[in-house]
């Protein structure tokens, strides 16, 4: 029997960015809000001995551990799903401060064409552009509607840039000036320009210079130490949760934060939620939480699978097409890229930060002319230096022996004589891709684990070959005529290799509670006082890193929790 | 025991010692402790140079000091000592590898091995039931057992080019195994082997930070700022995160 606790204004299901977003703008207005996260408390002295590729890239010391919590993978109906035993293709986070914690900080804004997707596709070029079974739906709001909130994120974050040639309109330039341009940069962008393309450094949230944010946080700025993705920042100037949102909600006295708190449950009576079921994993204790308002703040297999198990709103069925949680599952396409080996020049790979580098639009989005094209959408093409190291990077010139001395000399000789320029493709969500509860395998509280059915279609293969010959023609242009690697073929999915941590969808907004879960408020259409955060709640993953677009949405959110909570209760939209 | 103290002290000859260990074994002496005890005692060190310090890391935790053997011997042709500088076995890979094997990745602690166990797509990834220290057991026994099989020998008593052989074998899968891939081995050995190399040397390998050095991989550096810009390639000496909890 669970132990009842006191009523709270505002529960809040895992305290990443989703979650700190949330507490910080609501706790400002007087709320009172208990965030329950299933990990442990962090803090920037964590990572004084950050410097560690073993112990954090490849044993994953930031991650979910795996043994207690993973998710099952089938590439399509008609086989057996089976656990992701070990990481590989992409990496889920825990513990306080989330995903949030062992990013990069590439901060793009989605495209004004993200959001109206369908709309923009028929328009430009019919119906019938739509393949069959590709799902995807306009997003129920704007970029110019979203754009405030974009902004917001930004001057939270301290996001260093400059303004995107191709992409939506700007209230405001970036708070801060971008980051240093590396000799690699500059090559890029010399080479793009010369084909009149329009490079522009990437959005960064490592700080390119010392920064106070509008809610009085002071930062230190980025060392360019080259320790970013997978690892937590020393010195606090890669933005992330525990540096930025939670220290200001924590500061009104209104925010309690429960570590090792795992949520199983959402309690609702009828379509009304009452508040969250969790077991403190220290002693193995049940609690009810009670609280006005429901905020599922968690990473995307998680939104979708605690109301799966929930029972809230409708399942996704894709033998219908009907039902809405878990639909819309969609990833990226990291396929599509070139690789550059120079013999005369050398760089300092081994420096770098998360997001450190130069990118290009021309080819994102419906930047470019689709009428030929078997595939719709792109991919934002760029070249990063966010610190090669060791163990990770072994990069060696095609026909090169994996092992032996010849690999050796090579792996060494290269190190610091490559460049790789890569595409971000967009994934297209398909009516055959989904997520649903597993129906064998449990996690450590014999709850069932989320199962992802996915796999790569021909419009990804279509535009992993397109933007590999983009790419290879911007190295070309760089000066690697004679060694070269050109990744144009996209295999099947495989869960194996690590690709992005860009899971996207199961929850999406949308104009209509047919065809989505949330509202464009993420309030959910199925109970009014559930509202769900992250990028759960993509209709579709774009050309980008999504945690730019995920931050807008999250402080929408909490201007619609707000709003909610000074209404009488009701539909927001 | 109790009267030694009564007994005037006699230089210990070896003959003496073995019979005394109940360790005289006729002329036929086996490997491992026994053997030891027959080498030739060492000539007396120069008062000169001073014993280089013990390294108390090179110790095995997990291996038995014949799959060390095998262990150190495929390490070294993964990555071999060449005009570069030194290789995997100088490095201290193979004591990486023990090292790993025992705590908490030889145990696949932090991963999901609950049942039920299907063999599935090779897309989604390993799904034996077998820990990493089970595959290094049966894979190293496998390969000693292929070298004898095919060139009368164990695998560390084979000369380089036969033992590429042999890894090249276990690499294309031209050997099958019962409970695992051969390539699923060897591919398990090439990475640690990198790892070993590579990674601090709090962890046993990467001897010296020699395998930095040869890359020209700084280590443990506080910041680039100065450099991030610069044209040039800019070498500098290594720094360890030992070296980071001096400060």
């Amino acid at each position: 029997m669970a132990k009842k606790l006191p009523k709270v204004d505002v529960v809040i299901v895992g305290v990443g960015w989703g979650g700190g977003i949330i507490a910080s703008e609501l706790t400002k207005q007087g709320l009172t809000v208990v965030g329950l996260e299933r990990g442990k408390e962090r803090k920037t002295e964590d990572y004084f001995m950050v410097h560690d590729e073993l112990r954090y890239a490849l044993r994953y010391e930031m991650m979910q551990d795996l043994s207690k919590e993973t998710i099952t993978f089938r590439s399509k109906m008609n086989i057996r799903a089976l656990p992701m035993r070990s990481y590989g293709s992409f990496l889920i986070g825990t513990g306080l401060g989330g995903a949030g914690i062992h990013w990069n900080g590439q901060t793009f804004r989605f495209l004004p064409y993200d959001f109206e997707i369908r709309s923009k596709t028929i328009e430009r070029y019919g119906a019938k552009k739509i393949p069959e079974g590709m799902t995807i739906q306009d997003w129920g709001i704007t970029y110019d509607q979203l754009e405030p909130y974009f902004d917001k994120f930004e001057k939270m974050a301290g996001i260093a840039g400059e303004e995107n040639p191709l992409g939506g309109k700007r209230s405001s330039p970036y708070p801060i000036p971008p980051m240093r341009t590396t000799p690699s940069m500059k090559m890029f962008a010399d080479a793009a320009k010369k084909k009149n393309l329009h490079p522009y450094i990437l959005p960064s949230a490592n700080l390119s210079q010392a920064y106070t944010n509008p809610d009085g946080v002071a930062r230190a700025a980025c060392q360019y130490c080259g320790f970013c993705e997978r690892f937590g920042c020393e010195y606090g100037a890669k933005a992330d949760p525990v540096v930025t949102v939670i220290p200001v909600a924590k500061k009104t006295g209104k925010f309690e934060i429960r570590t090792h708190s795992h949520v199983r449950r959402i309690l609702h009576t009828g379509n009304k939620a009452t508040g969250v079921l969790y077991t403190d994993v220290t002693t193995g204790e049940e609690f009810e939480q009670p609280a006005d308002i429901v905020v599922m703040t968690s990473y995307v297999f998680n939104n979708a699978r605690i109301l799966l198990m929930s029972k809230l709103g409708k399942p996704y069925d894709p033998a219908t097409g009907k039902g809405v949680i878990g639909k819309n599952y969609a990833y990226q396409v990291m396929r599509g890229g070139a690789v550059g080996f120079f013999d005369d020049k050398e760089f300092n790979n081994f420096a770098g930060a998360g997001s450190l580098g130069m990118c290009l639009d021309d080819y994102n989005g419906d930047n470019f002319d689709h009428s030929d094209l078997k595939f719709i959408h792109g991919a934002n093409i760029a070249v990063t230096q966010t610190g090669f190291r060791p163990i990770g990077t072994n990069k060696v010139p095609p026909g090169t022996p994996s092992w032996g001395k010849d690999f050796k000399a090579a792996s060494i000789k290269y190190t610091n004589r490559f460049i790789s320029v890569g595409a971000q493709g967009a994934s297209m969500p398909f009516r055959q891709h989904f997520l649903d509860l597993d129906p064998t395998y449990k996690d450590a509280f014999g709850d069932p684990l989320m199962r992802i059915t996915y796999d790569f279609v021909d419009q990804d293969r279509e535009l992993a070959a397109f933007c590999a010959d983009k790419c290879a023609e911007i190295v070309k242009e760089m000066g690697a005529n004679e060694k070269l690697e050109i990744n144009r073929k996209l295999g099947p999915y495989d869960i194996t290799p690590y690709q992005s941590t860009h899971n996207t969808g199961g929850v999406i907004m949308g104009a209509s509670p047919e065809t989505s879960a949330v509202n464009n408020y993420l309030q959910m259409w199925d109970a009014e006082n559930v509202f769900v955060v992250g990028a759960s709640a993509f209709a579709h993953n774009s050309g980008y890193n999504p945690t730019g677009t995920m931050g807008a949405l999250s402080y929408r959110a909490a201007e619609g929790i707000l709003k909610y909570r000074k209404s009488a209760g009701g539909m927001l939209v | 025991m109790a009267d030694s103290n009564n007994v005037k002290e006699q230089p210990v000859s070896r003959r003496n010692f073995l019979k005394n260990s109940g360790l005289v074994l006729g002329s036929l002496v086996v490997g491992g402790v026994a053997g030891s005890l027959l080498r030739k005692p060492e000539p007396p060190a120069q008062p000169a140079a001073p014993p280089p310090a013990a390294d108390y890391n090179q110790a095995l935790m997990f291996f038995t000091p014949e799959q060390f053997k095998v262990v150190d011997a495929a390490c070294e042709r993964i990555y071999p000592e060449d005009e570069l500088g030194p290789g995997a076995k100088a490095l201290g890979a193979a004591y990486f590898i023990d090292h790993q094997l025992a705590g908490d990745w030889g145990f696949n602690a932090r991963e999901y091995m609950q049942a039920p166990f299907f063999p599935g797509e090779i897309t989604q990834g390993y799904q034996g039931r077998l820990k990493r220290r089970e595959i290094f057991d049966i894979g190293l026994q496998e390969m000693n057992n292929y070298s004898n099989s095919t060139h009368g020998k164990r695998f560390y008593e084979l000369p380089p080019e036969q033992q590429d052989a042999v890894l090249k074998a276990f690499e294309t899968d031209e050997l099958k195994l019962t409970t695992i891939s051969a390539s699923t081995f060897f591919n398990m050995l090439r990475a640690s082997t990198i790892e070993g190399v590579y990674a601090d040397p709090l962890y046993g390998g990467n001897k010296n930070m020699d395998g930095w050095k040869m890359k020209n991989f700084p280590g443990n550096q506080m910041a680039y700022t100065q450099l991030i810009d610069k044209p040039e390639f800019v070498k500098m000496a290594p720094l360890s995160l030992r070296d980071h909890q001096q400060h």
